[in-house]
């Protein structure tokens, strides 16, 4: 019968792994969301009806979205490492993972985005387009601040994706607590890793959760009662 | 101020091409209100995003001050929109902004600086009479406001012409007067040229100059509608005009039986009483009424004649300005 690990240790352990998590996801998520961003815009102002509609390019554009969002993240984990060591010089550690996680979600925000933004009424847009209004305008005060409340939720939803992923960062030595808990918890069979890192986890999760929930309701004019 | 020039667009259909405007001519005078009217389907909605310059002809032309606005481009095209003040169909307003913040997207879309949008910003509110609003969120608007600030929006680049796409239909009978009385406003306080496109009637005649009836992509009726309300085989008289009812059995007791419209204070209120005593003949008024078409009372009545000078007090009404038609009901037909 083996000791279990003293929860001094864990609690050690699970600290870096935490850290190296939150590193990985909080950075993935602005890339994704700073490159991705754009993604849905192009796809939406493409789209059939779109404020520039350009039918084969929208195809040819979301095609290349989904074949991304269809590649499981595990592959583009290893199919990446040249592109990772042609940006970092190294391959291996959590900023190493960053790299797949961040293009990985890439196309995941842009349909993401991409819906949102299909949400704001074509009749609101169009009012836009009558007082004269450029395009870059009416992305930027019209499709992009009408949404935002939704796209604070986007940001979010990607963020909680991307705490899944990043548990397969292990395989390109990226730690994190997913890393933890398969090698620990899972592999030597050590409750205490297994489950705890399972809590922190799912309290990132929810903190994501609470915390966009609540961003999304501050940038949102709609409900206010008093003017 | 606009004309509207030999109009067409054509649509993919399931069937076939649809010919939404077949030919459509349209002019406005500066500073008068014309109402477009027509059966749904019959080109309304098209019509309006072609002026809206929303949707782009097939041919024909579309002139404000004498420009063709239809085949513009870039920043020309961006340009010509601040020409065309658009109240668009449906809700319209960004939900995210305030009342005043929506009044003022065409003046940032112009560039027109802070001190002086909001100086510009605050004479649209005062003119659609929401000043205590500025600061308020389309969702706590009413209906009728909310389309009040679409107004106002419309207006604030100060352009020439002001279209509206339906701007009552989500309306209650109340506040589409209060949309109304804004439009009346614009015309009256900024000379403006509007175009409403409408399938409530009661549009034309609250706030119509002219009127325009459209059918099947195409223009079948056009003018005052002073005008065509006194022509009775008009679809505008037929629908603006208080309905008279057939009624044969108590036609039948007159020796002439007509349908006479006045227009004007002075026909509705004196002619008939005067012909009557002028002629010496005994008059009934079987049906109709009176209603009023901006702010000139207009009547239709269905009137008995009876008396030997009956046809003299129907000729004497006509030349004084009434609009007579006898009907086939009397028994004129036969003593003529």
């Amino acid at each position: 019968m083996r000791t279990a690990t003293p929860w001094s240790e864990v609690f050690d352990q699970l600290l870096v792994a935490t850290g190296e998590t939150l590193y990985m996801v909080v950075v993935s998520t602005l890339i994704a969301v700073l490159l991705g961003t754009p993604v849905g815009i192009w796809l939406q102002l493409t789209a059939p009806g779109g404020l520039r509609p350009r039918p084969v390019l929208h195809k040819v554009l979301g095609f290349v979205v989904d074949l991304g969002r269809s590649m499981p993240f595990l592959v583009l984990l290893v199919v990446l490492t040249s592109l990772t060591r042609l940006l970092l010089s190294s391959t291996i550690g959590p900023t190493a993972a960053i790299v797949p996680l961040s293009v990985g979600a890439i196309p995941f925000v842009g349909r993401l985005v991409q819906n949102v933004l299909s949400e704001v009424h074509v009749s609101v847009v169009e009012a836009a387009v009558t007082t004269g209004s450029s395009t870059l305008r009416i992305v930027r005060s019209v499709l992009l601040r009408e949404s935002l409340p939704a796209l604070v939720n986007a940001v979010g939803v990607t963020a909680i994706a991307l705490l899944g992923y990043s548990a397969m960062a292990g395989v390109v030595g990226g730690g994190g607590l997913g890393d933890l808990a398969v090698r620990m918890g899972y592999q030597r069979f050590n409750d205490r890793f297994l489950w705890s890192t399972v809590v922190v986890l799912a309290v990132i999760a929810t903190a994501i959760q609470l915390i966009t929930n609540r961003v999304a309701r501050g940038v949102d004019r709609r409900r206010t009662t008093s003017a | 101020m606009i004309t509207v020039e030999n109009l067409t667009k054509t649509f993919p259909g399931s069937t076939g091409q649809v010919r939404a405007l077949d030919g459509v001519n349209l002019d406005v005078a500066a500073g008068t209100v014309l109402g477009v009217v027509g059966p749904s389907g019959a080109g309304k909605s098209t019509l309006a995003r072609c002026v809206a310059l929303l949707e782009r002809p097939d041919s024909g032309s579309i002139r404000v001050d004498g420009t063709d606005l239809v085949s513009l481009d870039g920043t020309a095209l961006r340009a010509a929109r601040r020409q065309i003040g658009v109240v668009p169909q449906g809700d319209s307003l960004l939900r995210q902004r305030t009342a005043a913040g929506n009044v003022a997207l065409p003046l940032e879309a112009a560039g027109v600086a802070g001190p002086q949008r909001r100086n510009r910003v605050a004479e649209l509110l005062d003119l659609v009479g929401l000043t205590d609003k500025a600061g308020s969120y389309p969702d706590q608007l009413s209906g009728g406001q909310r389309q009040r600030i679409a107004v106002a929006r419309a207006l604030a680049a100060s352009p020439s012409v002001l279209l509206a796409d339906e701007p009552t239909s989500a309306l209650d009978p109340d506040t589409t007067g209060s949309v109304l009385t804004v439009l009346d406003r614009a015309r009256a306080e900024l000379g403006v040229t509007v175009l409403v496109v409408t399938h409530d009637m009661g549009v034309v005649r609250k706030i119509c100059d002219d009127v325009a009836v459209l059918e099947d992509g195409r223009v079948v009726e056009h003018g005052k509608v002073l005008d065509l309300v006194s022509d009775a085989a008009s679809r505008t008289a037929a629908s603006l005009l208080p309905a008279v009812d057939q009624n044969p059995a108590a036609e039948g007791s007159f020796d002439r039986v007509a349908d006479i419209v006045l227009i004007g204070f002075a026909a509705v209120g004196a002619l008939l009483p005067e012909a009557t005593s002028r002629f010496g003949v005994e008059l009934n008024l079987l049906g109709g009424g009176l209603t009023r078409l901006g702010e000139t009372p207009v009547a239709r009545f269905r009137v008995g004649l009876k008396g030997e000078r009956a046809d003299s007090a129907l000729e004497w009404i006509s030349e004084a300005g009434g609009s007579v038609r006898r009907t086939l009901a009397g028994p004129q037909g036969v003593a003529a």
